[in-house]
């Protein structure tokens, strides 16, 4: 097997919460809170949890918008985390982000082509004339006429900017997308046009991606690999098939029979959790998911599990006391 | 708007929305939101209105509620028969003895639904001082009780606590506490789970389920997606550009939809049971605004089966007793290929 492009171990982003008139953080919100995983080069890994889960920071990390406050982050075999803003300048451009909300993250005064442009300036890559071409090469690639070049982004629509914020991704040929939600804010007939779109740059380009999503029926179409977050860990990781099929995990269970389904009428059994996601800021000990596991004990109430293999199964790991059948 | 008394619907029917048209006054001239739109609920039952955006969903709903956005929104022609009775032609002041009376009201988004500078137990109060005219002590009883009946943990404490200090589905059980104070005969929720986790979703569908098994009351469901509306609802109309693409009984339209838009949105949806990394099914083209909406069918411009006809408005054809369908071909197309399920 080839060697992993990236490789996450023990990660941990806690935020201090300041309070109080002199703003002291006497909390800590442990957004990640001690993740470990590799990602084979051209693979996708889905990332799948509810709000507040840490599945964006845990994102935001590896590209390092935020600096970790624990763990490595090998890409290439290169730590990314104790690297300064100017150590990573070269780095950045084999790992790139596409954001859920491709409004805001499109700067409005700029017209597309100056966008797209952009990190051809900031590497210092090619002539402008050059750069024009890549432009439209560019735009060609996301099914975007030439002519979106001289127009700005307001004059476009939610799934047309997304292609243009998938244009920017891809500009500079990266190995490792970090996809952000990049479909929850589009229409339901748009998903599919922005999904078929990611999967055959995935195809021509090599690429890698990280998807991380709610949707749990989006993240298995995508993935070869699938991670089930809960506050701040990974609760269940393994192939997508097998994840739906064949989950161990309560919570991921819980998940699965909670996504509604569009055909009526399905035999089905739902397990309704009780309660709500607890905060980040003071998650319960030991499992963190006791509060809402219906097979909880007093195990878990005291002692977290670690990731371990499922029997006989080299490549799913979980993160629960007990084997559930 | 006439006054003539409406011919009358079926007994079961409690809401029947004739041919309604809404208009919106802007800078660019008066659009169309909704363009003849037709629609009965029955009692007891979950009618489920879908589309995306722009589609004209919930500008149906605030039609229906009164609640369009003043000055721009108007009500241009139609009839909305509630219990009977033409509510698009009351006064105002009846409407609001309507709206949390009869008529309940479930809305995305229930941080902007409630107020956060009262308590819960005064918001939810409110309904009974102002349609139950009960005294204050009996009112705040009373929304314990809802509070307990909507599956609020220790309701006693959670009346004096504010909107802020609970989750979002918590504060959508408050709000749906709201809706149904009044045993209202009908409630409209418009996206009422969009903004929550799926899990707390599965809670805040099974809660409305429950209820309505209790309560009887009828329920429109609005929403853009399909899943829900296969598990919550009984029958469902498809809107595309202001207007009904296909109308029916839920079980009918997910197994055999005939409307090209309806298929393509059932076959564009990623499933668990699709192949991986398989190419989905696309609608072509973009999810039009009501400014560049195409003459005549509304779909025909991203349509696959796109003929000269299309470019004059369809009318409603009858695919089987209560399902119809706006569409020049339907009876042309290739027998739906059973959406795979």
């Amino acid at each position: 097997m080839s060697a992993p492009l990236l490789e996450v171990r023990d990660l941990q982003m806690h935020f201090p919460v300041k309070e109080g008139v002199f703003q002291r953080a006497r909390k800590v919100c442990r957004a990640v809170d001690g993740v470990s995983f590799a990602l084979r080069p051209g693979e996708t890994i889905g990332l799948v949890g509810e709000s507040g889960c840490g599945k964006s920071t845990l994102g935001k990390c590896i590209v390092r918008l935020h600096r970790p406050t624990a763990g490595t982050i090998r890409f290439d075999g290169l730590d990314l985390a104790p690297l300064s803003a100017s150590q990573l300048k070269p780095h950045r451009r084999h790992l790139q982000m596409i954001f859920q909300d491709p409004v805001e993250s499109l700067n409005s005064r700029h017209t597309v082509g100056d966008i797209l442009a952009e990190p051809f300036l900031i590497h210092g890559l090619g002539d402008a004339a050059w750069r024009r071409r890549k432009v439209l090469d560019l735009l060609g690639k996301v099914g975007l006429p030439a002519s979106a070049a001289d127009r700005y982004p307001f004059e476009f629509s939610g799934g047309q900017r997304q292609r243009i914020g998938i244009a920017r991704a891809i500009a500079l040929e990266p190995r490792l997308v970090i996809c952000d939600e990049p479909v929850s804010a589009l229409d339901v007939s748009i998903q599919s046009q922005v999904l078929n779109l990611l999967l055959d740059l995935q195809r021509e380009m090599g690429l890698s991606y990280l998807f991380i999503a709610h949707n749990l029926a989006v993240v298995k179409h995508v993935s070869d690999r699938v991670a089930i977050m809960y506050l701040g860990r990974i609760v269940e990781f393994a192939e997508a098939d097998d994840a739906y099929r064949d989950a161990r995990h309560p919570y991921t269970r819980a998940l699965i029979s909670a996504i509604p389904e569009p055909s009526p009428h399905r035999a089905r059994e739902r397990i309704v959790l009780a309660g709500d996601v607890p905060s980040p800021i003071n998650p319960p000990g030991g499992c963190p998911f006791h509060t809402r596991c219906p097979h909880a004990t007093e195990r878990c109430r005291v002692e977290a599990p670690a990731l371990r293999e499922v029997p006989g199964r080299p490549d799913h790991t979980v993160a629960c006391h007990y084997d559930l059948v | 708007m006439s006054a003539a008394a409406p011919s009358s619907p079926p007994a079961d029917v409690i809401l029947d929305v004739r041919n309604l048209v809404t208009t919106f006054d802007t800078d660019a001239g008066t659009l169309t939101a909704v363009d003849g739109v037709s629609l009965q609920v029955r009692r007891g039952r979950t009618l489920g209105v879908v589309g995306e955006s722009g589609c004209g969903k919930s500008v149906t709903a605030l039609s229906i509620m009164r609640l369009l956005p003043q000055p721009m929104g108007r009500i241009r022609a139609g009839q909305i028969i509630f219990e009977g009775e033409d509510i698009a032609a009351i006064p105002i002041e009846a409407m609001r003895r309507i709206r949390g009376g009869k008529i309940g009201m479930i809305f995305q988004e229930p941080m902007t639904a409630l107020n956060p500078v009262h308590s819960i137990g005064r918001q939810l109060s409110e309904v009974f001082l102002l349609h139950r005219n009960r005294d204050r002590s009996e009112a705040l009883r009373l929304s314990v009780e809802m509070l307990t009946k909507v599956g609020i943990p220790s309701p006693e404490i959670r009346v004096s606590e504010y909107p802020h200090q609970l989750s979002g589905g918590m504060r959508q059980r408050v709000v749906i506490a709201m809706a149904l104070a009044c045993s209202p005969s009908l409630v409209i929720a418009d996206e009422p789970t969009t903004a929550l986790d799926v899990t707390i979703q599965a809670q805040i569908l099974d809660l409305m389920r429950a209820l309505q098994r209790d309560l009887g009351m009828a329920i429109v469901l609005i929403t853009h997606d399909l899943g829900v509306i296969a598990e919550m609802c009984d029958d469902v109309v498809v809107m595309y550009g202001g207007r009904v693409a296909e109308s029916g009984p839920v079980d009918r339209i997910f197994r055999s939809p005939s409307h090209p838009y309806t298929r393509g949105l059932l076959q564009s949806i990623p499933r668990l049971s699709t192949p991986r990394k398989s190419r989905l099914s696309v609608i072509e083209g973009m999810v039009p605004g009501l400014a560049d909406l195409p003459p005549g069918c509304r779909f025909q411009n991203r349509c696959p089966h796109r003929i000269d006809a299309c470019a004059s408005q369809p009318t409603l054809g009858v695919v089987s007793s209560g399902h119809e369908v706006a569409c020049h071909r339907w009876r042309d197309l290739p027998v739906a290929a059973e959406v795979r399920s």
